[in-house]
């Protein structure tokens, strides 16, 4: 042939593709006839044609007879199988601590996995518990109020009633319920407890899709019958059937029971509803007010089937309203809306605009981690294999010699790396059964273990396969391919290429190890934070409580008249509100010296005597209330930021003028200041406020008592508890603890933080896994380098120094490029809270060294271990 | 017992196998069909029937001498076995029998053996 033609070759991708589909026996000749027929098309025709040409006859030799078979058909598969098993065991039990580090680290990864992505289903299916979820809807209300545009829940009975007449078609099977629980003393026999439950359309149980345990769901159509639920009957009942059996509410009222619903579980909308009775009950005594337009009290739901334009009917609801209402609320701007159950619990309106609310976000922060979590897992268990694998190849090489075929090879790494990873499944799944509790009561879930699901079976097994698959691919594809003479040499080199992408790695999980850190140090600071500030009242050693009983306004001079004579408590007081909400807002105050801009309301609280003491307040200027003085009837106490609002110098003896729209104008003296109380969230900065000396009934639902600090809680608690009872015989004592009440405003805080140290954990010991078998496979790389070096006189110190050095460096990277991350996303978080801790470089520093010590302590056991091997062993392996 | 009929592509191709002799190898034979029957074909299609035709003990095969344009390759030689070229025959007197029975060419067509 001539000179040219031996630069023109066919296409090397097609002829790779050929060998690599073709059986090895057929390819010399059919390589042999494709390229003759190539040559020749390049002298007939041209170059490319030929090419073409070539692809055709490759794509063309794509028939049954020419491929490769898979199964070497000289050995039996099962005795094969049972071999390649028994090679996978003994292999497991040599390397035994390596054995555990990883089939536990993989299932370390698992069970976080699952138990995201169980905590993930839980929120994603909120409320579907709820039958026809797709199709429910709550109307909404949208007007300007002083804080901006709100968006409210409530309703007119009236406006619902109109819908219900003018709409029946469209709005299918309205219900207008009371919506927020009331909490009442439902009694049987001797058992009297406080629940709360709901007043609704008797048509609730149905609306919702209830599953009854007794009764069906028309139970409330008669007059005064209640439904229970299933813990709340057994309360009250035992094990029997209380269907027909009756019960007294509040002991004014007899109510019989028609039916049992199993619990709502804990996602949903109306979880922890006790009991359902109807609105023909509740407003038995005044019916007219089922349809009335002067008190919005009534939540509105409704069912609309699929197909209706939501804009359009929005729009019909807003023209059958608006023309109704006062020119007042007219002026608000008023807008009605319809919003669908699917979105209730991961949308908020902000201004009178839907978006995704917190809940939603931390759907996908939590999603986001599981994958991570598991990412990172697999890719150690991944690393861990091939760390081992230089170990394996005179395995291979001998093998190969023995006439394996590649095939068998493969299927013996596949089948290890199914062993491991099912047995990290199996562990993963015990751990799972352990953790779940811990688990449910730190995120405040009900989530059942999912034994009964098959979609989770299918996910794990199909999660096991993804795992062997990967996992196994590297070392399958990777060893089996070593030619025998160089594994058995043992000149096996693994370059740089082979350890550049486990540094990206130690990177990239000592970077999320790093944020992990910092965002748990922050969430904690920031919850010490709060929990340092000046509470202004001493919740420790006082208890409260708010009797149920239509006798407790006569009674309560008596009741805490007795109280106090038992010697238990040192002081008893009352106010309208509990000391842990800052209900009660009101404006028309007015003064001397006021700037006219003000219209700011003002936190309105009724206190009686006693309270200041009961309660601790601190005084910074004046005095409290003093019974014996009549003109204090007409005093008032200002807090601190209410004294600021005000911008008073003096403001003892100060007449301030009150004139809410709903009563008369009335004047009263400023006779004292406190300091402030943290009534709202503990994030966010104290409101003004004020307090009004009233012994009034309609002001004394809350009874505050301040327990003698001489005498033990329990002793105390059962002297009062006596009296309560002689007293009030019909409510229960109900008291609680103040400084739990306090405490329960960190709730959401401490549950991220109690998850974030968790899965910071759990990210620090996934890393360290890593880098235990990164750290393995350098010093294994290193053996000979360390042995020459020993012999030359080198110190331990400095081998320790040698091969810990390079993981020093990649953690420090790892940290400097986590702290700006960790930084954006705290601000971003901090930036909810009105008082939020400070992000200083203490912290960061912290994490990054705290990173660091755990990198070196990991990392010190491999470096170590080979610094202190005797050189004659590490240079004798040849 | 193997299907031993012969259908039309494997009947050309066993006949270009005879004519092409100790030159019978995949491609000579593609070529071959392309130019006799002018239809276009592809190297693996007619070497999966070279195959079949084999396995129905049509042909044999054995490797030839290899050439320098096909890279030194050697190439696979097919010969058309005895009970191949009684297929043909055959194939061919059920075709003639057929023939005969047409009416319309009985008696114009002049078949020699």
């Amino acid at each position: 042939m001539n000179k040219k033609q031996n630069h023109i070759t066919p296409p090397r991708l097609a002829q790779k593709l050929l060998l690599l589909f073709l059986k090895e026996e057929l390819a010399e000749e059919v390589q042999g006839d494709l390229e003759e027929k190539f040559y020749q098309t390049v002298n007939h025709h041209s170059l490319f044609r030929a090419k073409r040409n070539y692809w055709f006859q490759v794509i063309n030799y794509i028939r049954p007879f020419a491929l490769k078979r898979n199964r070497s058909y000289q050995s039996k598969p099962i005795t094969m199988f049972r071999h390649n098993f028994k090679v996978s065991t003994r292999q497991m039990l040599n390397n035994k601590g390596y054995s555990a580090i990883n089939v536990f680290g993989l299932a370390l990864g698992m069970t976080v996995a699952m138990l995201i992505g169980l905590w993930v289903h839980d929120e994603l299916t909120f409320n579907q518990y709820h039958e026809e979820y797709d199709t429910t809807y709550q109307l909404l209300r949208q007007e300007n109020g002083s804080k901006g545009r709100y968006t409210s829940e409530w309703f007119y009975t009236g406006m619902g009633a109109l819908l219900k007449e003018t709409l029946p078609h469209k709005l299918e099977n309205l219900l207008m319920s009371k919506g927020t629980p009331f909490s009442r003393v439902l009694a049987h026999g001797d058992k009297k407890l406080s629940f709360s439950g709901l007043y609704a359309e008797s048509h609730f149980p149905s609306f919702f899709g209830l599953d009854m345990k007794y009764g069906n769901e028309d139970g409330l159509n008669d007059l005064y019958s209640i439904m229970l639920s299933e813990s709340t009957a057994k309360k009250l009942f035992g094990d029997q059937n209380p269907v027909g059996e009756l019960i007294s509410m509040d002991i004014t009222d007899q109510y019989m029971v028609s039916g049992v619903y199993f619990d709502l579980p804990k996602n949903s909308e109306f979880s922890g509803t006790d009991y359902l009775s109807s609105y023909k009950t509740f407003f038995a005594k005044w019916p007219e007010r089922l349809n009335i337009w002067d008190n919005m009290n009534t939540k509105v739901y409704a069912k609309i089937q699929p197909g209706n334009d939501l804009e359009e009917l929005n729009e019909q609801i807003n023209g059958l309203f608006i023309p109704r209402l006062a020119e007042t609320s007219k002026e608000r701007d008023p807008n009605y809306l319809l919003h669908p159950m699917s979105q209730w619990h991961t949308t908020t309106f902000v201004e009178g605009v839907l978006g995704k609310n917190q809940t939603y976000r931390y759907i996908w922060m939590y999603g986001f981690l599981g994958v991570f979590v598991l990412t990172l897992a697999c890719i150690n268990f991944m690393n861990l294999s091939t760390a081992r694998s230089e170990k394996r190849a005179k395995e291979v090489g001998v093998r190969k010699t023995l006439g394996s075929l590649r095939q068998q090879l493969i299927s013996q790494f596949y089948l290890e790396s199914f062993l491991y990873s099912f047995l990290a499944f199996v562990l993963s799944l015990l751990l799972l059964k352990a953790l779940l509790p811990w688990f449910n009561h730190t995120s405040a879930k009900d989530i059942v273990p999912p034994w009964q699901v098959s979609t989770f079976w299918l996910a794990c097994i199909s999660f096991i396969i993804f795992t062997t698959l990967i996992a196994g691919s590297y070392p399958a594809a990777y060893l089996s391919s070593f030619k025998p003479i160089n594994a058995l040499r043992g000149g096996l080199k693994f370059g740089k290429r082979a350890t550049t992408p486990r540094k990206v790695l130690v990177v990239f999980q000592f970077l999320i190890s790093v944020m992990l850190i910092i965002g748990s140090i922050t969430i904690n600071n920031q919850i010490q934070e709060a929990k340092n500030r000046p509470i202004g009242y001493s919740p420790n050693g006082m208890i409260s409580i708010s009797p149920t009983s239509p006798n407790y306004h006569k009674n309560r001079a008596v009741l805490r008249q007795e109280i106090l004579n038992t010697g238990m408590v040192t002081e008893v007081g009352f106010s309208n509100y509990s000391i842990t909400n800052d209900r009660g807002w009101n404006n028309g105050f007015r003064w001397d010296g006021m700037d006219p801009a003000f219209d700011e309301s003002f936190n309105t609280v009724h206190i009686t005597e006693g309270f200041a003491e009961a309660m601790g307040m601190e005084f910074i200027a004046g005095r409290n209330f003093d019974p014996t003085r009549i003109a204090d009837k007409n005093g008032i106490i200002l807090n601190e930021s209410a004294l600021q609002a005000m911008q008073l110098e003096d403001p003892i003896g100060m007449v301030i003028t009150y004139d809410p729209s709903w009563a008369e104008a009335a004047n009263f003296t400023i006779v004292g200041v406190v300091k402030d109380m943290i009534k709202a969230s503990p994030f966010e900065q104290t409101r003004q406020s004020v307090m009004f000396n009233s012994e009034d009934k309609r002001y004394t639902a809350y009874m505050y008592m301040r327990l003698n600090p001489d005498v033990s809680a329990s002793e105390s608690l059962s002297a009062i508890e006596q009296v309560f009872n002689e007293i009030l015989p019909e409510a229960p004592f109900d008291y609680r603890f103040a400084d739990d009440d306090y405490n329960k405003k960190f709730e959401a805080e401490i549950r991220i933080s109690d998850l974030a140290i968790f899965f910071t954990i759990l990210a620090i010991l996934i890393s360290c896994l890593g880098l235990f078998g990164l750290s393995a496979f350098v010093a294994e790389q290193k053996t000979k380098e360390i042995g020459i070096r020993k012999v030359l006189g080198a110190s331990i110190l400095h081998l320790w120094q040698l091969l810990s050095k390079e993981f020093a460096v990649l953690v420090l990277t790892a940290s400097i490029i986590a702290i700006p991350i960790a930084h954006y996303f705290l601000e971003d978080w901090l930036s909810t809270y009105e008082l939020r801790t400070k992000l200083s470089w203490d912290i960061f520093a912290f994490a990054g060294l705290g990173g660091l010590a755990i990198t070196l302590i990991t990392v010190s056991y491999q470096s170590l271990k080979a610094a202190l091997a005797n050189p004659v062993d590490s240079l004798r392996t040849e | 017992m193997k299907e031993t009929r012969l259908g039309d592509f494997e009947e050309t191709l066993l006949l270009l196998v005879g004519i092409l002799e100790k030159e019978a190898y995949a491609f000579k034979i593609a070529e071959e069909f392309e130019s006799q029957t002018k239809r276009s074909t592809s190297i693996g299609a007619v070497h999966s029937t070279l195959n079949r035709l084999s396995d129905k003990g049509f042909l044999t095969s054995e490797m030839g001498a290899a050439t320098a344009e096909r890279g030194g390759r050697r190439k696979r030689i097919y010969s058309i076995t005895a009970s191949g070229q009684r297929a043909l025959q055959d194939s061919r007197d059920f075709k003639l029998s057929l023939w005969k029975q047409f009416p319309a060419f009985a008696g114009d067509l002049n078949f020699s053996a």
